[in-house]
């Protein structure tokens, strides 16, 4: 990669937006020209001062105060005299409406109530639990030849363990948890500070590619199957590195 | 009891992201009371519309309403706001040259960062603000913004570079 090609694709360096490759090459070039790692350096430096800097508005407490009230009356038809005092009747008649149309179709929100979707619940539910309860791992350790054992005997399958460390996955450590109505491997690696929660369980079903679904948490469910196996990996890091995180999976099992 | 629950979901997905509507508008707007009222608005569009949200992030949902809000009260206000040329030779400086020059910035420079972004046209401070302050994906951004990924890409690259010739130029003032 030369200067031109660098610097084009510098931004989307800086913001973790390259995939593996790009990423490789730019961090090799950054090594060897000096005048890149400047504007690298000088583009880091101005992304540092924007977040340190207090450049965060607050939402005022008042303004606060206002929209809070304005949902919490919404179903006392309150709504009106709050409405009134700063857009008008018009506004408060749309308001109206809405919450007429409201009584039609809201039913349909994620999530239902069928296969996969209860499944997605239990995966997400399971992540969650894991980073609330003060229960990550059972066995901590980054080496993939102390996690793999720890398994044996505990289920009646192997669960394929891999160290994502270089690419910048590092692995965390294991844990059993429980789901779809059996013992399930979970492997947890990091990213930064987003965890990712990966369950891995013996299969029936094949599925061809990865389907990922969001949640309303923000959260991010990834799933496919492999092996025999079938897997689920759920974190809160953004859509593209957890897609890049399971391409890593898939072509290391 | 829809609405009850509609009302609940509302309150759980979408009021927390108040500040990051706050924010964003207040960015966009320039001032406070322009921006409690856009929120306001948009939180009512939001309120309005929320049978369509089918999941996904509710705050960059939410987000791309305030910014719909902002850009319509924008067209309604300050129309010329819309209409800034980003003047990419700030200072005389060529646009294809690498910037070798070393950028140190200290706390005092707070207020020129400030003046910098609210100088800079729109839609480039727009990219900047849910990139930095946000942490959003160039995904994201485009689909709050509605652009393709590559122009976010060249939005931030133009925005950043323009920042720094802005914060490189009035150090120089100084000194």
């Amino acid at each position: 990669m030369d200067c031109t090609e660098v610097q084009r694709l510098l931004h989307a360096y800086l913001d973790a937006e390259l995939d593996m490759a790009d990423t490789l090459e730019v961090e090799q070039h950054l090594q060897e020209c000096k005048d890149c790692l400047q504007s690298y350096n000088n583009y880091q430096e101005i992304r540092t001062a924007i977040k340190t800097s207090s450049l965060y508005f607050q939402a005022p407490e008042k303004l606060r105060h206002n929209i809070r009230s304005s949902v919490l009356k919404a179903n006392r038809n309150a709504f009106l005299s709050h409405v009134t005092s700063w857009r008008g009747l018009s506004v408060a008649a749309v308001l109206l409406f809405a919450i007429l149309l409201s009584l039609w179709g809201i039913t349909r929100l994620w999530p239902t109530s069928s296969g996969n979707n209860v499944l997605a619940q239990e995966v997400l539910a399971s992540h969650v639990r894991s980073l609330m309860a003060n229960h990550l791992v059972d066995v901590p350790s980054s080496d993939q030849h102390t996690v793999k054992p720890w398994f044996n005997g505990k289920l009646d399958f192997s669960p394929p363990v891999v160290d994502l460390k270089a690419q910048g996955f590092p692995l965390v450590g294991g844990r059993l948890d429980y789901l779809d109505n059996q013992p399930v491997a979970a492997l947890v690696y990091q990213r930064r500070k987003h965890i990712i929660n990966l369950f891995i369980w013996p299969s029936t079903q094949n599925m061809g590619g990865v389907t990922d679904t969001n949640t309303p948490q923000g959260y991010h469910l990834m799933h496919w199957t492999k092996s025999g196996l079938t897997y689920w990996a759920a974190s809160d890091l953004n859509l593209n590195e957890l897609q890049q995180f399971v391409r890593l999976i898939q072509a290391s099992t | 009891m829809q609405e009850r629950n509609q009302s609940v979901r509302f309150e759980q997905l979408i009021l927390p992201h108040l500040d990051a509507a706050y924010n964003l508008a207040r960015w966009l707007t320039h001032n406070d009371q322009d921006a409690q009222d856009v929120v306001q608005e948009a939180y009512l569009r939001a309120f309005r519309f929320f049978h369509g949200f089918r999941g996904g992030d509710s705050r960059a949902w939410l987000l791309t309403i305030v910014r719909n809000t902002c850009y319509s009260w924008l067209q309604q206000h300050q129309a010329d706001e819309l209409t800034v040329p980003f003047q990419e030779e700030l200072h005389d400086v060529g646009t294809e040259t690498l910037d070798p020059e070393v950028l140190h910035l200290h706390s005092s420079d707070q207020q020129r960062l400030r003046e910098a972004l609210e100088t800079l046209p729109v839609e480039f401070r727009e990219v900047i603000i849910l990139r930095e302050l946000e942490e959003l994906s160039y995904k994201e951004i485009s689909g709050i913004a509605h652009v393709p990924m590559g122009t976010v890409m060249s939005r931030l690259a133009r925005g950043r570079k323009w920042l720094q010739r802005y914060l490189t130029a009035h150090m120089n003032e100084e000194e």
